[in-house]
């Protein structure tokens, strides 16, 4: 166990208080594909924050924003994370099965 | 793969397409002048008899070589049930068709074995993608195999017994809150692919998404199938095979009969019966009797038109 002298403690505190600020961070979100839905279909965030995307049906899908993003194939479990450096609102949909919709609004 | 000419029988102007449907159920059912007209509930011992002399190819659809999940844990399994009833079938097909979805993630293995397994039935396959068989980064297994000789992403045309078949590719550039596309390039090469022929020349469309709209709600449908359609409506017979969703299901609007295929590796809940069209979990002794087979047979001279459904089971 690495002991912690002084002033690496006093570097730890000041890390804890400034934490409040990056906390957009902590806000990370995700969505899940169940039955072909994107849930939640519309989502909202902050700039910065990554957005998790999981398949948890039993047949691959994708998560496809025309020029902004663009998951491989996720299989049953296989996640996809886009981290939103720009605010805008980003449509985006399944290559697979194009009726399957959704919307992240970054501000 | 495709521009084999299968044609060795004497060809006629008047022959026309005959097959039989025999679902589940067993119903067998034909066109006579145009007009859909059953036959009643058989069992598969009269339909085989039915099945007089003429040309007869087969349709095997989503065999989804790869997938392994509670549906069906053992989808190859399956596949080479459905090749032995193939091999099994009293009168040998002239050919086959595959209407996608052979893998299930697109990897080479997944192709591997269904190619070790499908060409146990030792008959020329004529393939069209489905959207799981394009999955792989650089979107080439498919095309290695099965896409020598044809245009764009995979469409093409052949002749056999004096039917003129064309295999369309509807699961690429699909668009967000779209259903399967065909989009203007194929569209304009089936134009001109369908120019100068006669119009009782039969007509045979074949593709992975229904080309008709099923369940669009579910994306069982193609945006512009209908302009393939209105290309071929003036042909005196149209037949449209699909797969994708994995079960029988038929339509006739005039000269054109629709009809999807059951898929070798798992079935779909009917249109709207379930939360979604994932694949559907049924009880062990039931899953046979949800997959199988279509063949399809051509007679000359009557004015007749079939397809044989045969489940693995049941």
């Amino acid at each position: 166990m690495k002991t912690l002298n002084r002033r690496d403690f006093g570097v730890a505190v000041a890390a804890a208080i400034l934490l409040p600020a990056t906390a957009a961070r902590a806000d990370d979100m995700d969505v899940h594909i169940d039955n072909f839905v994107f849930q939640p279909a519309e989502l909202k965030i902050k700039v910065g924050t990554t957005v998790t995307w999981t398949n948890r049906d039993d047949i691959p899908h994708t998560v496809v924003s025309a020029g902004k993003f663009r998951s491989k194939t996720l299989d049953t479990d296989d996640k996809f994370s886009f981290t939103f450096t720009n605010a805008g609102d980003y449509k985006y949909f399944c290559s697979l099965h194009p009726h399957m919709t959704g919307m992240i609004k970054v501000e | 793969m495709s521009g084999h000419d299968h044609g060795d029988d004497g060809l006629s102007r008047r022959k026309v397409l005959e097959c039989m449907t025999w679902a589940g159920t067993g119903v067998l059912w034909t066109i006579t002048g145009g007009v859909p007209r059953s036959l009643g509930i058989i069992d598969s011992a009269q339909a085989a008899t039915a099945a007089a002399p003429g040309m007869t190819f087969l349709q095997i659809s989503d065999s989804h070589v790869g997938f392994d999940k509670p549906a069906n844990p053992n989808a190859l399994g399956t596949l080479e049930e459905a090749v032995g009833k193939i091999n099994a079938m009293p009168v040998k097909p002239s050919f086959m068709i595959h209407t996608g979805d052979i893998t299930h993630l697109s990897k080479a293995a997944e192709f591997d074995n269904a190619e070790r397994i499908i060409s146990q039935s030792k008959l020329d396959v004529h393939y069209v993608p489905g959207e799981h068989d394009f999955l792989d980064e650089e979107v080439k297994f498919y095309r290695e195999r099965y896409g020598r000789g044809t245009k764009g992403a995979g469409w093409y045309s052949f002749d056999a017994g004096g039917v003129h078949f064309i295999g369309l590719v509807n699961v690429v550039d699909l668009k967000a809150g779209g259903l399967g596309n065909l989009g203007a390039e194929q569209l304009a090469w089936l134009e001109d692919d369908l120019r100068g022929k006669s119009k009782s020349t039969p007509i045979v469309l074949f593709a992975h998404i229904p080309l008709w709209t099923v369940y669009p709600e579910w994306g069982w449908g193609t945006e512009d199938g209908g302009r393939a359609l209105e290309q071929v409506k003036g042909f005196g017979s149209v037949t449209v095979l699909n797969g994708h969703i994995h079960q029988v299901m038929q339509k006739v609007e005039g000269n054109v009969t629709f009809h999807t295929a059951r898929s070798t590796a798992f079935p779909q809940p009917a249109p709207g019966a379930a939360p979604s069209p994932g694949p559907m979990k049924v009880e062990d002794a039931r899953l046979r009797s949800m997959l199988g087979v279509a063949s399809v047979n051509f007679k000359q001279n009557e004015q007749r038109l079939a397809i044989i459904d045969t489940p693995l089971q049941g």
